[in-house]
């Protein structure tokens, strides 16, 4: 081995390391400070104690937040996977003229449905249609933000499967929605779960409609009681941050993992060839 | 087990695609049926519109004594094996026999009881647990017979059972078809483009082209009297000869000789008419002496087929093809002879065989 060799080596080394220590920061952050008695805006080996989790559980609306995170994102994830899948077995069964248009131009739209332009007709809209203050509101708002996407790449997985399949089960006499369960849900069941895990991971992370529709903190998700977690000094209170933070994306890594082992992602059935 | 009626069946496609036209077609009650063409005439068309996953154009199918032009197809009580099986991937063996029961809503263990039954008899017992992606082709092809038959239906429609089979399986698949078809006794359609499948496993076949039905009849009929030069053509292993010629008086001439005039074409033409011979390389009588009425010529190929070759003459330019049996083939360069057996020569005037008010054909 030549001296260069080596330093080259040496040198992709340290660039690696840099890179991962960068990165890789942040995560030990997350899952040190929970468990340090002097919980600090640096990542350090903690000084361990529980005290944290302590004073969590007597913060009157954490524990309810990640309840009601809950109940948005299964009920987005729920709504979401359950009308995309009809709306993509439609459109991919159904000539219809127009029909990428139409699904391109909804894509183009729904990234403003959730954003920030359309912020006061949407608040405007829950507000006439009473659904202010309702975890219905917020994830009917979502539903229709999240759908175009969640369309986009169900259709691929509906196009890619043969339709013979169905003629079978229509030639023996299923009607449409039981051809539809028996035949393309377990069929694309890989594109569903797909789509259910990015629905949840999405609604999880949300700050923007829920802060906007539910003016009652005991309503309010994770994500936004997360930002009422300071000091009476108008600190952070990194203690109770820090820990929430921890139990705040316990569940999505959970999820993650059980669905890729259970179904196995194929994210490339959901790309355009 | 019921007839299948079909009148005025005509299908235009949404891009205008005419894949059938104007179609009459009756199918008796426990017929083994066979819809054979060329690729595009319109076979798969057909069998789809009668399963009712097509919807006619114009015309009705009858399946007994119902009108079906208009039912759902999971109403016409047929049932069907894709070309490609499209045998549920997600389901076991025993799930896919069972899904019709499944729609037809019998209670679990009684359409278990069921699928387990026509797989017994399908000898595909061992299997039942098994995926479809575990299994061979021949083995798929039985299961979706299978499904096909568990709920008892009418009639049967089969497009292209066998070809996705390689070429041994397919003539042990072909027999048990054709043994199957025979104990259940029900009306079966099927389509294929192999006019030798056609011929062996049919009771009846239709030659299709172009969405019309040019010749119906038993497969000895379609062979031995083929109603119009496509079906002559098409029928065969070994293409039939079909040569120009001309009726001089009592005798036909075609490529430069003389041969008897077709019984049955006596009077039906005039002299001087221009008409095709045509005769099957089968029914020519190869003889390496002068015979009177024969093709006569030099041998330019020999191939051999097994138990038999085919001997290629060139008569004055024009190559007609005799089977001759093992151990008498020529040699190339020879000069031979090949007669036409009596009554087995056919005329054909303006495309259409002389005398062939008693073949069958759907105008
Ligand atoms: N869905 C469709 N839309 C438009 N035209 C079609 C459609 N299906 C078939 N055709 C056309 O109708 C004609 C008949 O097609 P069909 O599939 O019935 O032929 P086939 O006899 O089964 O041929 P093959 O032996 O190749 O399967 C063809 O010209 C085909 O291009
Ligand atoms: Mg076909």
């Amino acid at each position: 081995m030549s001296v260069r060799e080596v330093l080259r080596r040496i040198g992709l080394a340290t660039f690696v390391s840099l890179v991962l220590g960068f990165f890789s920061l942040p995560l030990l952050w997350l899952a040190f400070t929970p468990f340090d008695s002097d919980p600090r805006i640096s990542a350090s080996l903690p000084d361990f104690t529980l005290h944290n989790f302590q004073v969590l559980m007597d913060n009157p609306y954490a524990l309810a937040s990640l309840r009601n995170s809950i109940i948005l994102a299964a009920g987005a994830a729920a709504l979401v996977v359950t009308c995309a899948a009809l709306a993509a077995y439609a459109l991919s069964r159904v000539r219809i003229p127009g029909r990428d248009v139409l699904l391109y131009v909804l894509l183009l739209l729904s990234s403003i449905i959730t954003g920030t332009a359309a912020m006061v007709p949407i608040f405007l809209l829950a507000f006439n249609l009473n659904l202010i203050d309702s975890h219905l509101g917020v994830i009917l708002v979502l539903t229709g933000g999240l759908l175009p996407a969640a369309i986009f790449v169900l259709k691929d997985f509906t196009d890619a499967t043969p339709t013979s399949y169905e003629e079978a089960a229509r030639v023996f006499g299923a009607t449409p929605l039981q051809t539809l369960r028996h035949v393309v849900v377990p069929v694309i069941r890989p594109g569903l779960a797909t789509v259910m895990v990015w629905t949840v991971a999405q609604v999880w992370g949300d700050f923007l409609m829920p802060f906007l529709l539910l003016r009652d903190p005991d309503k309010a998700p994770a994500s936004v009681i997360m930002y009422t977690f300071y000091t009476e000094g108008g600190q952070p209170d990194l203690a109770l941050i820090s820990t929430f933070s921890l139990l705040y994306s316990l569940p999505v890594v959970g999820m993650y993992l059980f669905v890729s082992r259970r179904y196995g992602f194929r994210f490339h059935g959901g790309i355009k060839r | 087990m019921a007839v299948i009626t079909l009148s005025g069946l005509t299908k235009v496609y949404p891009g205008g695609v005419r894949a059938l036209d104007a179609l009459d077609l009756e199918i008796a009650d426990g017929e083994f049926f066979a819809l054979l063409g060329p690729s595009g005439c319109g076979k798969t068309t057909l069998l789809r519109t009668v399963a009712g996953l097509e919807t006619a154009t114009a015309g009705s199918v009858r399946i007994g004594e119902t009108d079906v032009t208009r039912l759902p197809p999971g109403r016409r009580d047929v049932g069907m094996v894709f070309q490609d099986y499209a045998l549920f991937p997600h389901m076991s063996v025993t799930d896919n026999i069972a899904y019709p029961l499944r729609i037809k809503k019998a209670a679990k263990n009684e359409r278990h009881a069921a699928a387990a039954d026509v797989a017994a008899e399908l000898g595909l017992d061992g299997l039942l647990a098994r995926r479809p992606s575990e299994l061979s082709g021949g083995q798929q092809q039985r299961v979706a017979l299978a499904r096909a038959m568990v709920a008892r239906p009418q009639v049967f429609l089969l497009d292209e059972p066998l070809s996705n089979l390689d070429a041994r399986l397919r003539l042990e698949a072909r027999t048990f078809l054709k043994k199957l078809q025979r104990e259940l006794g029900v009306t079966t359609v099927f389509v294929t483009h192999d006019q030798a499948e056609a011929l062996a496993m049919a009771d009846r076949i239709a030659v299709m082209e172009a969405g019309r039905i040019r010749q119906i009849g038993t497969p000895a009929e379609v062979f031995r009297r083929p109603a119009n030069l496509f079906v002559a053509a098409f029928i065969g292993s070994t293409p039939m000869n079909l040569v120009d010629a001309r009726v001089r008086g009592e005798q036909v001439e075609a490529a430069g000789v003389l041969l008897p005039l077709p019984e049955e074409a006596r009077g039906l033409v005039t002299d001087g008419q221009a008409v095709v011979y045509g005769v099957r390389p089968d029914y020519l009588d190869y003889s390496p002496s002068p015979v009177d009425g024969s093709f006569s010529g030099r041998v330019a190929v020999v191939e051999n087929l097994g138990s038999s070759s085919l001997v290629t003459l060139d008569v004055e330019g024009v190559l007609i093809h005799a089977l001759v049996g093992e151990g008498s083939e020529p040699e190339p360069d020879e000069h031979g002879w090949a007669v036409p057996r009596a009554g087995r020569a056919l005329l054909y005037s303006d495309g259409d065989l002389v005398n062939g008010n008693d073949v069958t054909v759907a105008a």
